[in-house]
């Protein structure tokens, strides 16, 4: 029985529960609410919550773990000697997988019965035309150890099921006896209920520290099985970018993805620190009310607009207006649209409300006593400003900015379309050059295979941009915590 | 006072205080040219949508008589769906060259061309798809002179919006200075016109050399599927967290951890949740790749720590008084909760929901990761449960798709695409405004 | 026995100072300060008494025009310093504030150093041509805030590191160290211990020596301590104001010794 008809009648099972719980709740008291420990209700939801909440967890668990077990057991049906190493041996799995799903479909479609397939022999069928019959296409002829895996898997999983449909019902059906015996005007069901609830919210709150682990785990592992294949070290001290196809590229090296990463956040940091910060001490400091309630929302509709719009406006504005006067035309200095300049203006210019609102709450929580003093000794604005304010506000200001600088540094969609494809260690900022998001949007694009050193470098290339932006998010974090504490 | 030297007087200013004077002004003025540069900015953010974008939703059509011929469409002559349905495209040629021809005759323009193929040019490559369509339609008007508007090609409608001279087709193959002169003589008789083209806004991609027919219809809806998918899941999912967070959870090593981890996944690229959602949900649970609902999960999980900070901001706003009022009655704190402070922090949390799912409609990044690219979105799904499993893409990379193709039409389309985007998210903001705007309370 | 002998000091008359003629202040539409008339003579303790709300320090913040950070406060009337109006359009605040300097209620030391503190309001108005002259500047703002010998070993430690009491004389030093002529006080031992109070209290005396010095203070027997002139406000009206040993034992209007009886308060 398939899963989302064991839920079907999980979800009836728990319908009926509830009204048999409700229903025993109050007979037992002869229909006199007050006698009741909880409202009657309760009683129904307890009854509901016993029959399907565990059923469910044995369902969920069984679902992930079977076809682990299972891919663990037809694998070794794999001879050895078949394969060279991990990659090639999940290449013939994903093979036996769609034999066995093509096999299945077969049947479903009546062009095999179900005897039929279990006796099917690589000589005296061409499985791969009988197979692309029914919509599964296949990259080779079917080998006999693929397809005795395939077999392997079909019996394993049929079996399994069985087994899971019967557990997941027993567990249902427990759950829903045990709950309705215990139904008695004493039992405290409205505790029983919400004890369950709280868990519900307490794993819905663990699902951020869920996200995390799946991060975490899902780059370590790549990048583990990319420096199997590939020198860590070369990766790492590589100052060549050069990845040729699938397989035997030499040269992976990060730096010069680094290098263009830092120098394109550079340049953004340098248009949106001097502007944001600039707009935030007027408006937190000189701006009228109305002033700032037009130029604050303006600036912030900057901060809303999607990256794929900036992107745009740098491949097609911001580009051409350059090589306008940096071109061949102009200075000389620039050969396409795109640079290092055109992605690092647009990207400054998305940068500017980040900074500015981030730094304008942190000016705001410099306390008006110290302005005070300052205008006390007879200091104008701006000396307040640039000697009391900006001070006492330096360590929230160096949070924001490195929080920008995390920003910069994982944007994707502007270096994508305004910084260029070619990976080159550079100074000068009229060149094009790639990042390190850049690169795992090209790496990782349209291709579901793993296997080979190209694609996992992206993961590589994740977990350093993933380390590289949670240290300065850490840091900014605990920085900007740490000077709120200062003034609260 | 013994010294007048040194005594002042208030009235008039020195040296020293009018340099410092001077000096605030600057400093201001610096203020004033920063906001100003950011405004400009925006201006000129929006203008250059709004000037290269409108384009987008006109399209030059060319209206002509084509004869539908008995002869070329059913020799058989008894209107068999299937004989006819083996006439392509190619059998069409011949009447839409005709009608062409007839046009230009109807028109008086001078027509330099003998070859089919050369008229045709005028027209766009799915013209003669369009007639065949019509005709498996209504096999009964074989035979009659029936009108269409058709859509001209991506070059002579180039030279309607002046992005094509007569210069530019010097290298053109796909079009010449001569196909203007007829294009031009056409235009005075009404047989081509630029006007509203419904097709860009409901139409699926096209290839990329038929930008005049592509539109972000299907990957519209795609976009559609996630955030109903993003909807359902972060909504709940954050509320309960938030509730635990900020009416449950006890002080200790365990919330400290998820606090840790919520404000360190709202500041993690977007980029690696995309690298999330590749290895966890299709390598690993082998989730159908390019679906909106894979999309949808991996923008579930990018928006739930914006929704989680804002969902406890609102909670945190319901003041105390009205818990103790509940609790003092006999309310457990679960119901407390769910019967008091919810509903009052409610509209607080759908417009930070709002805010949320219009930041994950915009998303482009991890999209291209889990494959939801946009040459992907050139079929409608076939239902709801296609919609969320069969591969589509969604505006934003359907936009940047465009952006990557070679043909400078297909800019005007990605700008007219950004267009359609920005309303959404206007709308959305704006809802979100309202709301806050209408429901707020001050405590 | 101590007070006493302040009186008997503050019997020798001094110049005028600053001279308050018809002031009214408005905060919207409230009329917080009404038609207050009043002389402050140089090298004297006048303090402004009165309830919570009665406009004392409002008033005071008018002396050296910060009110005028606030937009919605309006003044009407004159103020004038050494027989100047200092809300003359040609009068620049920053200057008028360098000569009638502010010590606050709380203490508001800037997240500097000592020194750099101290230093501040000398190197904005340039008053020092070179290092050395503002060393000694400092060190004799330190001494006349009676703080230098708590301090001298460690001038480049954080002021906000001091205790409040050190905090709020090298805020006091700070705004000495301009060389001002007035000094307004807005309370500035409300936020102190007794023991830091008594220190402060002491302070303010020497300070007469020098400047002209204005208190609010919201105790009675601060304003008796330290005062040798004493205003009392209430609800805006500058009630009464003479000798500070008149007004404490022979108020010559009702509300005043309501007040100082504690009737009202």
């Amino acid at each position: 029985m398939s899963a989302s008809w064991l839920l079907i009648i999980l979800l009836a099972l728990a319908g009926l529960g509830f009204l048999l719980g409700r229903n025993r709740a109050l007979a037992s008291v002869g229909g006199d609410l007050r006698k009741l420990h909880s409202l009657p209700n309760y009683y129904g939801f307890n009854v509901a919550m016993l029959a399907f909440v565990p059923a469910v967890l044995v369902l969920g668990l069984w679902a992930v773990a079977q076809p682990m077990v299972i891919d663990a057991s037809a694998s070794g049906v794999i001879p050895q000697t078949y394969y060279q190493d991990e990659g090639a041996l999940n290449l013939i799995m994903s093979d036996v997988r769609r034999v066995a799903e093509g096999l299945d479909l077969a049947v479903a479609q009546g062009v095999l019965s179900a005897s039929e397939a279990t006796v099917l022999n690589t000589q005296t069928t061409d499985l791969r035309a009988l197979l692309g019959g029914v919509g599964v296409a296949l990259g080779s002829e079917v080998a006999p150890e693929v397809l005795a895996a395939a077999q392997k898997m079909r019996v394993m999983t049929a079996t399994g099921n069985w087994i899971m449909t019967a557990i997941v019902l027993a567990a249902g059906l427990g759950g829903f006896l045990v709950a309705v015996r215990m139904t008695q005007a004493t039992l405290r069901a409205r505790n029983l209920v919400e004890s369950g609830i709280l868990i519900l919210l307490i794993g819905a709150a663990s699902i951020a520290i869920l996200t995390t682990l799946g991060i975490v785990l899902s780059l370590i592992f790549n990048t583990i099985n990319f420096f199997s294949l590939f020198p860590a070290g070369d990766f790492l001290f590589g100052t060549t970018w050069s990845p040729e196809g699938r397989g035997g590229s030499e040269h992976l090296g990060i730096l010069p993805l680094l290098w263009g990463t830092i120098y394109i956040s550079l340049v953004a940091l340098v248009v949106a620190v001097p502007i944001g910060l600039f707009a935030a001490v007027y408006l937190s400091e000189y701006a009228s009310r109305t002033t700032r309630g037009f130029a604050k929302p303006l600036l912030e509709v900057l901060a809303g607009i999607p990256t794929i719009v900036y992107g745009l406006f740098a491949l097609t504005i911001v580009g051409p207006m350059l090589v306008s006067v940096f071109g061949a035309d102009g200075l000389g200095w620039m050969q396409g649209t795109r640079s290092v300049m055109t992605a690092g203006l647009v990207m400054g210019v998305m940068l500017i409300p980040f900074v500015s609102s981030l730094s304008d709450d942190i000016i705001n929580a410099v306390p008006q006593t110290m302005r005070d003093g300052s205008y006390g000794l007879g200091a104008t604005q701006s000396e307040t400003v640039r000697q009391v304010v900006l001070p006492a506000a330096l360590p929230g200001i160096v949070g924001a900015i490195l929080l920008a600088a995390s920003r910069a540094i994982g944007e994707t969609m502007i270096v994508v379309m305004g910084a260029g494809a070619a990976a080159r260690l550079d100074l000068n900022p009229f060149a094009a050059m790639t990042t390190v998001t850049a690169k795992i949007v090209s790496q990782l694009t349209g291709d579901s295979d793993f296997a080979s050193p190209e694609a996992l470098v992206a993961f590589a290339l994740g977990m350093t941009l993933f380390i590289l932006t949670l240290g300065l998010n850490v840091l900014a974090l605990y920085i900007v915590r740490k000077y709120r504490e200062q003034y609260e | 006072m013994s010294d007048p030297a040194v005594k002042s007087s208030l009235l008039t200013t020195d040296a020293h205080t009018r340099r410092r004077n001077a000096a605030e002004k600057r400093f201001r003025a610096y203020g004033l040219a920063a906001i100003a540069i950011g405004l400009v900015f925006l201006v000129l953010l929006l203008g250059s949508i709004l000037f290269k974008g409108v384009g987008a939703f006109q399209q030059t059509f060319i209206t002509l008589d084509v004869e539908l011929l008995e002869a070329k469409l059913d020799k058989s002559g008894n209107r068999d769906p299937a004989q006819m349905a083996k006439v392509t495209t190619f059998g069409y040629n011949p009447l839409l060259d005709a009608a062409i021809k007839r046009a230009t005759e109807g028109a008086g323009v001078e027509n330099p061309f003998t070859k089919g193929k050369d008229l045709r040019k005028l027209l766009s490559a799915g013209a003669a798809n369009q007639v065949r369509q019509f005709v498996l339609a209504n096999p009964d008007r074989i035979g009659e002179t029936v009108t269409f508007r058709l859509l001209a090609s991506s070059r002579v409608d180039g030279y309607f919006k002046g992005r094509v001279t007569r210069e530019s087709l010097a290298r053109d193959k796909n079009l010449t200075p001569a196909h203007l002169e007829m294009v031009d003589g056409l235009r005075e008789a009404g047989v081509v016109a630029k006007r509203f083209n419904p097709g860009f806004i409901t139409g699926a991609d096209a290839s990329e050399s038929r930008p005049e027919q592509a539109g972000i219809g299907v990957s519209m809806l795609g976009s559609f599927f996630m955030m109903l998918v993003v909807l359902a899941l972060s909504l709940p999912i954050g509320v309960a967290a938030s509730i635990y967070l900020e009416e449950f959870a006890r002080q200790n090593w365990f919330t400290d951890l998820i606090e840790v981890n919520i404000s360190n996944l709202a500041a993690v690229p977007s980029i690696v949740f995309g690298i999330l959602g590749l290895a966890v949900f299709i390598q690993f649970a082998h989730l159908p790749q390019s679906a909106p609902l894979v999309g949808g999960l991996v923008l579930t999980l990018m928006t739930l720590p914006t929704i989680i900070i804002s969902t406890r901001a609102s909670l945190k706003s319901v003041p105390p008084s009205i818990r103790e009022a509940a609790l003092g009655v006999g309310a457990s704190k679960m119901q407390t909760v769910f019967h008091h402070v919810l509903p009052l922090a409610m509209p607080g949390i759908l417009t930070g929901t709002i805010i949320g799912l219009a930041q994950a409609l915009g998303e482009t990044a991890p999209l291209l990761l889990i494959g939801m690219v946009g040459y992907i979105a050139s079929n409608y799904p076939g239902g709801i449960v296609e919609g969320f499993l069969s591969p589509n893409s969604a505006m934003p990379a359907q936009i940047y798709e465009w952006a990557k193709r070679a043909d400078p039409a297909y800019y005007e389309r990605a700008w007219g695409g950004i267009i359609i985007l920005l309303v959404f998210l206007m709308t959305m903001n704006i809802i979100a405004v309202i709301l806050r705007r209408r429901f707020e309370r001050r405590w | 026995m101590t007070q006493m002998s302040k009186i008997e000091r503050a019997a020798t008359m001094h110049d005028i100072k600053i001279s308050a003629k018809d002031v009214q202040v408005y905060y919207g539409e409230n009329h917080a300060i009404k038609d207050v008339n009043v002389e402050i003579e140089d090298k004297t303790v006048t303090a402004f008494i009165g309830p919570s709300g009665c406009g004392k320090s409002t008033f005071l913040r008018c002396l050296n025009r910060m009110n005028d950070t606030i937009d919605i406060c309006r003044i009407k009337g004159d103020i004038l310093l050494d027989g100047e109006d200092i809300y003359d359009k040609r009068v620049d605040p920053v200057q008028l504030r360098a000569k009638v300097g502010m010590v606050f209620q709380k203490p508001n030391p800037f997240p500097k150093s000592i020194y750099d503190n101290v230093a501040y309001g000398p190197r904005i108005h340039g008053l020092a041509r070179n290092k050395a002259e503002l060393d000694e500047i400092v060190e004799k703002s330190l001494r006349r805030g009676a703080i230098w010998d708590e301090v001298k070993d460690r001038l480049d430690a954080p002021g906000t590191g001091l205790s409040g009491g050190q905090q709020q004389r090298l805020c006091i030093a700070r705004a000495v160290a301009t060389e001002p002529e007035v000094l307004l006080m807005d309370e500035p031992c409300s936020a102190l211990d007794p023991i830091a109070t008594a220190q402060v209290e002491e302070l303010i005396d020497e300070l007469r020596q020098n400047f002209s010095v204005v208190i609010v203070t919201h105790s009675m027997q601060q304003a008796a301590r330290v005062s040798q002139k004493t205003a009392f406000f209430h609800l805006g009206n500058l009630v009464e104001f003479g000798e500070t040993s008149q007004i404490f034992t022979n108020p010559v209007d009702p509300r005043t010794e309501s007040y100082i009886t504690g009737r009202i308060g």
